[in-house]
């Protein structure tokens, strides 16, 4: 497996992980407290910024633990990559279009944010997933 | 599982007949990733046709020596 594939799996877990334990944290308060009282913003922030420095240290652990050939990237990597944006951007689109909605029909902030956020998640997850199929079946 | 391209090539064999050279050193005169070559390979990958030819130039043979597209295809307008 090459260092890009291997970067993408990290990358693929790190942010599935990350936005489980939001999810986990914020179902558990919507059990006890109205949705537009739950405090989201920080949980919603760190989990987010634990989400990049996982990736960036589990990178760096499973290249120790299994060293690539090569770090450098070629043509293939990045026609995978543009590709794998390419298809997963419509996530990103559909959350700010949901969230723009959202805020016109003046819902309430917690739901905007969860939107949005949802949006960014789902692209980061399907933009990896799809990449990774891309290696592994080609373009 | 389908293969994305219908090209076929000859990459494996000129290889051996090319003093056994390895995927690594064919990558490495091409300026790609030993994966990639892989990808080319098994017909998961077609190349771009620079990549191509630079490919042929490596073994010293014209580009359908290397690369086979099959017969009967209409290309498409």
């Amino acid at each position: 497996m090459s260092y890009q594939q291997k970067g993408i799996w990290v990358y693929l877990a790190t942010s599935a992980c990350a936005y489980a334990v939001y999810l986990g944290i914020i179902v558990g308060r919507l059990q006890s407290t109205p949705a537009a009282q739950v405090p989201y913003a920080w949980v919603l922030l760190w989990t987010t910024v634990a989400a990049i420095l996982a990736s960036t240290m589990g990178r760096t652990v499973v290249e120790t633990a299994t060293r690539s050939d090569s770090r450098r990237s070629d043509v293939r990597d990045r026609e995978i990559d543009r590709f794998g944006e390419y298809a997963s951007r419509w996530f990103i689109i559909a959350g700010a279009a949901a969230g723009f909605v959202m805020a016109l029909l003046k819902v309430d902030y917690f739901w905007i944010a969860n939107v949005i956020y949802l949006g960014f998640v789902l692209w980061a997850v399907a933009g990896s997933a799809i990449k990774l199929v891309g290696y592994r079946r080609g373009l | 599982m389908s293969k994305p391209t219908r090209i076929t090539n000859a990459i494996r064999a000129l290889r051996f007949a090319h003093g056994e050279m390895t995927q690594a050193q064919l990558a490495e005169q091409i300026g790609v990733t030993r994966q990639t070559v892989i990808a080319i390979e098994q017909g998961r990958y077609s190349p771009s046709l620079e990549m191509a030819f630079q490919i042929a130039r490596v073994f010293a043979v014209s580009l359908d020596e290397v690369f086979h597209y099959p017969d009967g295809e209409k290309a498409s307008p």
